[in-house]
């Protein structure tokens, strides 16, 4: 067993208004940021997950995302676990 | 007269708005502690507005895995009546009971105001009494109020006489098809963002909500079809 460092991207859906986004992206506008466009607003969870491989890490902090962490209506997520990426 | 069930979680505060609306409508009504694992042979479960677990993570996330939601899941599995208002609406979609989601307000803000809503479908435990088509005034107080579904959903609620309110003269938070409130394939668990039991008597600023709760008494009533127990006639439709 060891402490694998998960984190998780929750975002709204890609078809989903994003009212934070875009209210954001308005500011930044207004800042004159003027390149700036399609932003977006989501969450960012750290998790310390015990498990035996980081297989089993990520499989573990998928099904924590299914079951509570994402809502499947209107949101997506990705997973990383220690220094990788896997979706 | 009918046994209702008001669930209490962490962060409830319509809870006592619901209990008393529900008893002004005739109702034996009851609080139930979401630790608990009982309804305590309950007709109705009403799950009120609030701000269940400071609406941490998602409106409704957390309290959707009380140990009570076992049992209303259960409730609405047999054909129970279930009603959730506001938070208690986001706790029924996150649980799986009601189709959808509910995400920010379109304009980000808290909004706290009247809004008018059209009865769309009568045939629910919750809106037997109203005639459809009417449209009544009755309160938000939301942040989180944006009814989302995919396409295919929606139109599958359209088709099939799942919108049981939708908001007229302006949609308040962005949401689908001007949802303001929906029910599942049984009709037997019903959703609604505005507040009904903060319209249930004249000192409340109207009465548009009160048939809510009354139409729960007079569904399935067996001998007393037109008693719906109105006190000193003040539901009444003037």
């Amino acid at each position: 067993m060891s402490a694998f460092r998960v984190e998780v991207r929750v975002m709204p859906r890609a078809a989903l208004l994003d009212p934070q986004g875009l209210a954001v992206e308005h500011a930044l506008h207004a800042l004159g940021f003027g390149e700036v466009a399609q932003v977006r607003m989501g969450k960012h969870l750290v998790l310390e997950v015990k498990a035996a491989t980081r297989n089993e890490a990520l499989a573990r902090a998928r099904a924590m995302c299914d079951r509570l962490l994402a809502n499947p209506v209107t949101e997506d997520y990705d997973v990383v676990v220690g220094g990788g990426a896997a979706r | 007269m009918k046994r209702v069930a008001v669930i209490v979680f962490p962060g409830s505060n319509c809870d006592v708005d619901a209990l008393v609306a529900a008893r002004d409508a005739g109702s034996d009504a009851y609080f139930v502690w979401h630790r608990d694992t009982t309804l305590r042979q309950a007709d109705v479960v009403v799950l009120p507005g609030g701000f269940s677990y400071g609406d941490y993570l998602r409106s409704g996330a957390i309290a959707r895995f009380s140990p009570v939601m076992t049992a209303v899941a259960e409730h609405a599995r047999v054909g129970g009546s279930v009603l959730g208002i506001c938070n208690g609406f986001q706790i029924l979609c996150e649980a799986g009971l009601l189709p959808g989601g509910l995400m920010r307000n379109a304009r980000l803000r808290f909004l706290s105001r009247p809004t008018w809503v059209r009865v769309e479908q009568t045939d629910t435990p919750f809106t037997c009494l109203y005639e459809r088509g009417e449209v009544l005034e009755i309160p938000i107080a939301h942040g989180d109020g944006r009814y989302v579904v995919d396409a295919r959903t929606a139109a599958e609620l359209e088709a099939t006489g799942r919108v049981v309110w939708r908001y007229v003269r302006d949609n308040p938070n962005g949401s689908t098809n001007d949802i303001a409130g929906v029910t599942n394939a049984g009709q037997n668990v019903v959703g609604i963002m505005p507040h009904p039991e903060r319209r249930n008597a004249p000192a409340l600023g109207g009465q548009d909500g009160a048939r809510v709760f009354l139409s729960m008494e007079a569904r399935h009533a067996t001998q007393h079809a037109v008693d719906v127990r109105a006190r000193d006639g003040r539901h009444l439709r003037v």
